[in-house]
């Protein structure tokens, strides 16, 4: 459910005519009438006005921006969920032991789905062991996920759609072809129906099977930029003077593609968290003895009206996650590209 | 629009064939013996009837030749049967009124829910009305939707006791009112902003300031003017998330026990019962991509600035 919501579906650019009509102009309220024109810039920078200096141009704009979010309480407080969770995940350490001996392990049976007691805050789990130190070791799992599949679906929808953008020809007809059959495509089962063949649920291989799924959202945003970019007058220089292909990708077209969909990434990271988290429930996702939210919630749905903070505990600190990474993907796409909104 | 609906189905042709072949490859390459999974992990099957079994279902052809085995079959109308013996079109048969009626069910929900919120919210903006809305939707996009599921049956169903909780047993509407309910959660968010936003847009234009000017009652230009033609992006959102609500059905035909398509992936996929997983999973591709292709000639209809060709 991460891949493909139909909100992003229409963060895409001013639809081309060749594909992905199914989507078309979803949330365009004022819908043109030329609804073929590939004109439309979508990175939300005209590169004529990119005169100067290049890069003091860019930091200029980019600082700008940054001046206006640190003012906003809409991106300073997700901002501060968000890092305190990502601290939560690097040293779970410091935070465990805060109440107890805030050692995840170290469980007794005796102690059993029992209710919060002193120096236990959020009670034991159904192995006995302390809820509130699982819960803080349940955050690393579900952050290097988002990391490890962010940073998948950027790589491979950059390299993918700059490709298409730039080549066009065959090269753009088959990455088409290829994302249409991923948008085609209920990505949940797909993802339910792979994970169950892996025989490693471990968090690279649910990582993976986000990327699989996810990329194509991200590669099509990147492919409509990187054709807005690659029709500036700039790379028709570059290309006059006689730099070689590579060179204008790296050093003209993906500098100055790369904001939409780095923005967009960011909107995905909640997302991820929330997927992961949903795959783990269902069991195909991590799987114990890892330490997850997800692995936490299933455990809980069996003994929900005898021990409901088992329940509680667990869902308040994912919903506060993935809430924190969205509201911060919101406002970062709101300073950084009005656009795409 | 004949020639584009034409177009659009041929286009769809290539689609269905990779997905179909990616559902067949993820369920036929990976490891584990369908038919040693049938007849449980601890028996031993005899050779000569596990030979018969592997030839009965072509098991032991290359993939690629059992793919294009498959295809002939598909479309000679023939789905294959299952490894417990029974002809996968009879489980689609007999499972998919259940999908049908939930997501129908769901999509009720959102555009009867999703619609007059947002526009609500988009009339009153900056008002108490519209920060609620607006609070409301990102909180529902921030929980996991099976939270809420798990809740609602607690809730609504144990304790209260006002709906069933699982099964189908009380029928079209009650059995389907909480999972509907809850699957509806999951794309009202997005039809409720887009309302929101689309009111918004409406509400400035000239037309409607006309219809202020001439004196027509508030009400009317609300209703009349502004949300009415509000409505037109928000139908085919409404339309394409009937597509992924079919894909939330997995997960909410699981939690809730209601034995549709979604549920029969969901016991399928560990037994190894390739036929069943890759005859449900492609008929949810069809539909899928039937749907997006009416979203795409409804838009033409409902805005004729827009041309399909």
């Amino acid at each position: 459910m991460a891949s493909s919501t139909p909100a992003s579906a229409s963060t895409e650019p001013p639809p081309e005519p060749s594909a992905g009509a199914a989507s078309k102009s979803v949330s365009e309220p004022s819908a043109e009438p030329s609804a073929g024109a590939v004109s439309e810039p979508v990175s939300g920078s005209s590169p004529g006005f990119r005169w100067g200096r290049r890069s003091g141009l860019r930091r200029g704009r980019g600082s700008g921006a940054w001046h206006e979010l640190r003012r906003r309480p809409s991106f300073l407080v997700p901002a501060a969920f968000a890092l305190l969770v990502c601290v939560m995940a690097a040293v779970p350490q410091a935070f465990a032991g805060w109440f107890g001996h805030g050692d995840p392990r170290r469980c007794d049976l005796a102690d059993s789905a029992l209710p919060p007691a002193p120096g236990h805050p959020f009670g034991f789990d159904i192995q006995g062991c302390d809820l509130y130190s699982n819960v803080v070791y349940g955050a690393r799992s579900s952050v290097l996920i988002a990391i490890l599949a962010t940073a998948g679906m950027l790589v491979v929808a950059v390299v993918l759609g700059g490709v298409a953008g730039y080549f066009r020809g065959w090269v753009d007809a088959l990455v088409s072809r290829v994302m249409d059959v991923f948008f085609g495509f209920p990505s949940l089962v797909g993802m339910i129906v792979i994970l169950q063949t892996l025989s490693v649920h471990n968090e690279p291989a649910v990582a993976g099977v986000l990327v699989l799924f996810g990329w194509p959202v991200l590669a099509r945003v990147m492919r409509g930029s990187v054709l807005a970019t690659a029709s500036s007058e700039y790379v028709t220089a570059a290309r006059g003077i006689g730099a070689s292909a590579p060179r204008i990708l790296l050093r003209h077209v993906l500098p100055n593609s790369f904001g939409p969909v780095a923005v967009l990434a960011s909107l995905n990271v909640g997302l991820v968290i929330a997927s992961e988290s949903a795959l783990t429930f269902l069991g195909v996702g991590l799987r114990t003895p890892a330490i997850s939210w997800g692995v936490q919630l299933n455990t809980a749905q069996q003994y929900f009206t005898s021990a409901p903070h088992l329940l509680i505990f667990p869902s308040v600190f994912l919903t506060v996650t993935v809430l924190s990474f969205v509201l911060l993907g919101d406002a970062l796409r709101d300073a950084f590209d009005p656009r795409l909104r | 629009m004949g020639g584009y609906i034409v177009r659009r189905l041929l286009m769809a042709v290539p689609v269905l064939f990779g997905t179909t072949f990616i559902i067949y490859l993820a369920v036929y390459a990976l490891p584990g013996d369908p038919i040693q999974s049938l007849a449980g992990p601890n028996q031993v099957v005899s050779p000569s009837v596990a030979q018969a079994m592997r030839e009965r279902y072509h098991l032991d052809e290359p993939l690629l030749i059992r793919y294009g085995l498959y295809l002939r079959g598909l479309l000679g109308g023939d789905l294959g049967v299952s490894f417990s013996g029974r002809p996968v079109s009879e489980i689609i048969a007999a499972s998919w009124p259940v999908t049908f009626q939930l997501g129908l069910t769901a999509w009720l929900f959102t555009a009867v829910i999703g619609v007059p919120l947002g526009a609500l919210a988009g009339v009153r903006r900056g008002r108490a009305a519209d920060l609620l809305v607006l609070a409301g939707t990102t909180f529902l996009m921030g929980v996991p939707f099976f939270v809420v599921a798990y809740v609602a049956q607690i809730v609504l169903g144990v304790n209260l006791g006002w709906l069933p909780v699982s099964g189908t047993e009380a029928g079209w509407p009650l059995a389907y009112v909480l999972p509907g309910l809850v699957l509806a959660l999951y794309g009202l968010p997005q039809v409720t902003r887009l309302t929101r936003t689309s009111v918004l847009d409406n509400l400035g234009a000239d037309h409607v300031d006309t219809a202020i000017a001439k004196g027509l009652p508030r009400r009317t230009v609300v209703l009349r003017h502004v949300v009415r033609n509000s409505l037109v992006p928000v139908v085919s959102l409404l339309g394409v998330s009937l597509g992924y609500l079919l894909s939330g059905t997995v997960l909410i035909e699981g939690i809730f026990n209601l034995p549709g398509l979604g549920y029969q992936i969901f016991v399928a996929v560990p037994q190894h019962d390739g036929p069943v997983v890759v005859g449900v999973g492609t008929l949810l591709v069809i539909v899928f991509l039937l749907v997006n292709l009416m979203v795409d000639l409804l838009y033409g209809i409902l805005d004729p600035r827009i041309r399909l060709d």
